[in-house]
């Protein structure tokens, strides 16, 4: 225990209360605060009036006492949601994110919105377009968001569309990850009929500035307004709040660790752009189907992605029952792995070859490495992005019979993440 | 005015930006002259745990404004952009601020917390200001320091066109430090005094910069039955007294107007119930410009009463009406109203204004306003207005007002509740350790007035000079001059604080300048090899030479022997006999420019003078 929380709790003070410290002969009169994560184990925060945080350092001898006990901070935003039948209806399904946070300005703390309600109050305007039902799935980082999430959304999605009256499923998530979900669940869902959105922010909705509000606004739009039967992710077109772009699921990266428009579309058009209120649909899709949402979450979970890098050895490859690489270029590795991948695909296993340049289409052909890849069996992804290939084929091994089957499907277009053009 | 009989109060908060580099990326602190990108950006206040949205934060969102952002690679990168987190605080420009602090006395904290705070008028891209509390409780003269903080700047405001407001990020993110003294202040020239005081502090401890709006000044006035009205952005040191001095006039003003309404009667529901009437046909035979041309447009001409608020909209101290316009302004984007007491005016003739006010139906002491525009719009800029006049009734409000050029001041925005701070999660706390502290002031400079009675003591200067050196900024180079040069103080004293901005001020780019070479010039004076008045010439050739080549320049300025003066003197007398018969002693004037013409910058012009005056009354006899 801290010296801090020694004393602390000695006292009985809880964050929230007002506290006086003598220091340096003079009495400092504060709101105690959380501690920060990087404070020193002797340093409390407290807040003064005129709203500026401080620590003060604190041992056994220091003066401190509790002057007034906190109230416990009461929510009262517990408004309704309305309804007007004339607006189609969608759904939000919350997985977690900084899309919809607020903050405590009494403590300084952050926190994700509780509740439905809170998360489409973020953006009360949305309630001018549609109709908004929604719930909280998760309360996730992005990065902890896993293959069990994959499959409970897949299930509530359809869920969502079964009953009638829905016309698109949002589904606010954080950023770092989004374009794997959004690729598992194209591959999961069936006859979509409606569209499914994935939306996140990469400035949190705490800020004035936040991207969370375009975004959200126009994945509604999306949502509401389109017969898009596909996954698709809306976020941030260019770094200014003009326009957002509407990526495919299976095609879309996120390609800047900060700025707004970090997402793009790799290897494709984005279907389209939503600028002043208007979708303009610019490149083709898949139409909503009417009839039954269909959910295939079958997953093979032993799948490895793995970067290639000069100096890897033939042991850093794992042995799983489906790889993919991120080979060099058109799709290489160092010629001392190749007897490894062999004895990996003998073995059973399926080993598929993408490309860390990511833009752009493997081929096997064109250098000898490239022709032994093929030789021993590695399948090319084409233009498929890694990532991509990494779900796909979870996907893949869990509904392909034999070693014919998963080539055949790995090299199908199954959810228009390959293209047999490459664009310019 | 006895400043303590109508109960002055007043602090200061003076911000210095620093000449290290920025507070949270290690971008350069320049401004550009010119952008290479821009983006464009709306904010939003954001809700708080309660649901409830600051007033200030509100008074901006109302605005509904879009912000474009202009951008140089020179001296902006992704953080003023807010497209990545800010780095760790700069720790030179820390170091700066705990020095001032320590040179007020103030107690530094024990952990520094970066915070934000909320300000959606756009002049962060991010919506909030960061900044942090560095220190408590110090002392300046006799007056308290409540604060002092170290913050990052914000964007500089290029143009304002309706609802869109274009800013250059150029300045963004340059450190400043805040200090904030505590409401000790007894007058205005006192405010000067103190505000003068710790710009010295800051000279002192260095790394400061010295551009005009480098330092900016806020005051806070209040009087008795006024209120806490916060004067933003004082540029001029000298401004501080003119400013605090007209809003004392002001608030005495609106409290007096407050009592000659209370004794019209006037209550809030009167001004709450006054409706918007269609003038358009009252004034549609009005030759005025401003309505002609509105009209032509379409736009139609609306009126509002403004009940017993004849003869108070524009007054000596005060001018109610102009405030009105700025409150319709901030609402509605509309340009602007006109007000009874400014008629007949703007072209709108008696004839008008008596029809105005009687389709207006206007009691004897009621006055009315005007706008030209859509009537949506009109309707938005009203709420403005009464809002405004409500305030009349009681007197002072509370606000945060932009000083002017001509230290009046203009309406800005409500004053901001307390509650627009949250700490800034993105930077981790500083400690500041007892050590480090101690070092700190072991490394401390001198404070200002001993080393301006130093300075003045060491240098022969008078109290005027050494005031003016510090204000400069230029003490520093001054000191390492006339160490080199004692005999010569005077001299480069003159040519810091008058010669180069004399020069600057024409137009002269000397940007160039630097103790070196300026003491290259120094070296040749001291050698005899020019006269004293040849400095700004020589400046002003150097400033023409891309390779300022001091010697070369010179040359031109050389020194001539004293005997070939006497001379020239002599011949031009003998030459001008009949003139100098003629005028007597006062022939010297002429005769001087004469004289000067050969050798300006050659020969001290006293000499010449004093020459001249010998030669003439010898020949004379």
């Amino acid at each position: 225990m801290s010296i801090r929380d020694k004393i602390l709790s000695r006292l009985g003070a809880k964050p929230g209360d007002v506290i006086k410290i003598k220091r340096d002969g003079e009495e400092l009169v504060g709101i105690l605060m959380p501690s920060h994560d990087f404070s020193d184990d002797d340093i409390v925060v407290i807040k003064l009036r005129n709203g500026y945080n401080i620590g003060v350092e604190v041992s056994d001898d220091t003066e401190i006492e509790i002057i007034e006990k906190g109230e416990i901070s009461k929510r009262i935003i517990e408004k309704e949601i309305p309804f007007d039948p004339s607006k189609p209806t969608i759904s939000i399904l919350g997985t977690g994110g900084t899309i919809a946070s607020y903050v405590d300005y009494r403590t300084g703390a952050v926190h994700p919105a509780y509740s439905a309600e809170d998360l489409a109050y973020s953006v009360p305007e949305i309630f001018e377009i549609c109709n908004i039902r929604a719930r909280i799935l998760f309360q996730l980082l992005s990065e902890n968001i896993g293959i069990e999430n994959w499959k409970i959304l897949a299930r509530e999605i359809a869920n969502e569309f079964n009953k009638e009256d829905v016309r698109g499923v949002i589904i606010p998530h954080g950023t770092d990850t989004m374009g794997y979900t959004a690729a598992a669940l194209s591959f999961m869902l069936k006859k979509l009929s409606g569209p499914v959105v994935l939306v996140g922010a990469q400035r949190s909705s705490d800020r004035p500035s936040s991207d969370a509000y375009q975004n959200l606004y126009h994945a509604s739009l999306v949502a509401s307004e389109t017969d898009i039967g596909e996954v698709v992710v809306v976020m941030h077109g260019e770094s200014s709040d003009t326009y957002s772009l509407i990526h495919r699921g299976v095609r879309v990266r996120k390609m800047h660790t900060s700025r707004r428009d970090a997402f793009r579309s790799i290897n494709s058009e984005p279907i389209g752009k939503i600028e002043n209120d208007v979708i303009t649909i610019e490149n083709d899709y898949r139409k909503a189907e009417s009839g039954k949402v269909e959910v295939d979450d079958k997953m093979c979970e032993d799948v490895a992605l793995v970067y290639f890098y000069p100096g890897m050895r033939a042991d850093d490859i794992p042995e799983k029952k489906g790889i993919v690489i991120m080979g060099t270029g058109l799709g290489h590795v160092s010629k001392n792995l190749l007897s490894r991948l062999k004895e990996l695909i003998e073995n059973g296993s399926t080993v598929v070859m993408t490309s860390q340049c990511l833009y752009g289409r493997v081929n096997l052909n064109v250098y000898s490495t490239g022709r032994e890849l093929l030789k021993i069996g590695v399948i090319p992804a084409e233009d498929m992005l890694p990532e991509v290939a990494y779900v796909k084929l979870m996907w893949v091994l869990a509904h392909a019979k034999d070693r014919e089957e998963i080539k055949k499907l790995m090299l199908t277009n199954i959810a228009g993440e390959i293209g047999d053009r490459t664009l310019y | 005015m006895n400043y303590r009989d109508i109960g002055f109060r007043a602090g200061l908060e003076i911000h210095q930006q620093l000449d290290t580099r920025k507070l949270f990326c290690s971008c350069p602190s320049d401004l550009s002259e010119e952008f290479d990108a821009n983006f464009e950006r709306f904010l939003r206040p954001t809700r708080s745990e309660l649901g409830d949205v600051d007033v200030a934060a509100l008074a901006e969102a109302m605005k509904k404004r879009k912000f474009v952002y202009l951008s140089s690679k020179k001296n902006c990168c992704l953080v003023e952009w807010d497209e990545e987190p800010p780095h760790s605080i700069n720790k030179e420009a820390l170091e700066v601020g705990l020095k001032v602090a320590l040179m007020m006395n103030a107690k530094i904290v024990d952990e520094i917390h970066i915070m934000r705070k909320i300000v959606i008028d756009g002049s962060n891209t991010t919506g909030f200001q960061r900044t942090a509390l560095l220190a408590l409780h110090g002392k300046v003269k006799d007056v308290g320091i409540e604060t002092v903080a170290i913050e990052e700047d914000a964007a500089r405001k290029i143009e304002e066109k309706g609802n869109v407001v274009k800013y250059g990020i150029d300045r963004l993110g340059i450190p400043l430090i805040e200090v904030a003294t505590s409401a000790d202040i007894r007058d205005p020239k006192h405010a000067r005094e103190i505000a003068e005081y710790i710009g010295s502090i800051f000279k002192v401890v260095g790394k400061c910069k010295r551009e005009l709006g480098a330092i900016r000044q806020d005051i806070n006035v209040s009087v008795r039955g006024g209120a806490r009205v916060e004067i933003k952005g004082v540029q001029y040191l000298s401004a501080i007294e003119r400013v605090a001095e007209k809003e004392v006039l002001r608030q005495l003003d609106l409290i007096e107007i407050s009592k000659i309404l209370k004794e019209r009667k006037v209550s809030e529901n009167d001004i709450e119930k006054c409706e918007l009437r269609d003038v358009t046909d009252v004034l549609k035979d009005c030759k005025s410009k401003i309505i002609e041309r509105g009209l032509k447009e379409g736009k139609r001409a609306l009126c509002i009463k403004l009940p017993g608020f004849r003869g108070l909209l524009k007054r000596e101290n005060s001018r109610l009406g102009k405030e009105f316009a700025v409150h319709a302004r901030i609402r509605s984007g509309i340009k602007g109203l006109i007000h009874s007491d400014e008629l007949p005016g703007y072209g709108i003739e008696k004839m008008f204004v008596d029809k105005l006010r009687e389709f207006m139906e206007l009691g004897e002491n009621d006055a009315f306003a005007i706008f030209i525009g859509k009537r949506e719009i009109i309707e938005k800029a009203v709420e403005g207005v009464k809002e405004r006049a409500k305030q009349a009734l009681k007197g002072v409000p509370e606000e945060v007002r932009r000083a002017l050029p001509d230290d009046s001041t203009e309406y800005m925005r409500p004053l901001p509740g307390a509650a627009r701070m949250y700490p800034e999660t993105d930077i981790p706390p500083v400690r500041i350790t007892k050590e480090y502290i101690e070092k700190l002031r072991r490394s401390l400079p001198e404070k200002p007035e001993i080393q301006m009675k130093r300075v003045k003591e060491k240098y022969n200067l008078n109290d005027e000079q050494v005031r003016q050196l510090f204000n400069s900024g230029y003490l520093k180079e001054f000191e390492a001059l006339a160490e080199r040069f004692p005999d010569l103080s005077n001299v480069i004293a003159r040519t810091i604080l008058n010669t180069i901005p004399e020069l600057e001020k024409e137009g002269v780019d000397l940007s160039w300048i630097d103790v070196d070479i300026l003491s290259e010039i120094l070296r040749y004076l001291k050698e005899g090899r020019f006269a004293k008045e040849a400095i700004p010439d020589i400046l002003l050739e150097l400033s023409k030479d891309p390779d300022k080549k001091v010697e070369s320049v010179i040359e031109r300025f050389g020194k001539v022997e004293i005997e070939e003066v006497r001379d020239f003197i002599r011949k031009v007398v003998r030459e001008r006999g009949d003139f100098v018969r003629e005028r007597g002693a006062s022939a010297l004037s002429p005769l001087m420019g004469i004289i000067m013409k050969e050798f300006r910058g050659k020969v001290d012009g006293k000499v010449i003078s004093e020459m001249l005056r010998e030669e003439i009354e010898s020949y004379l006899g």
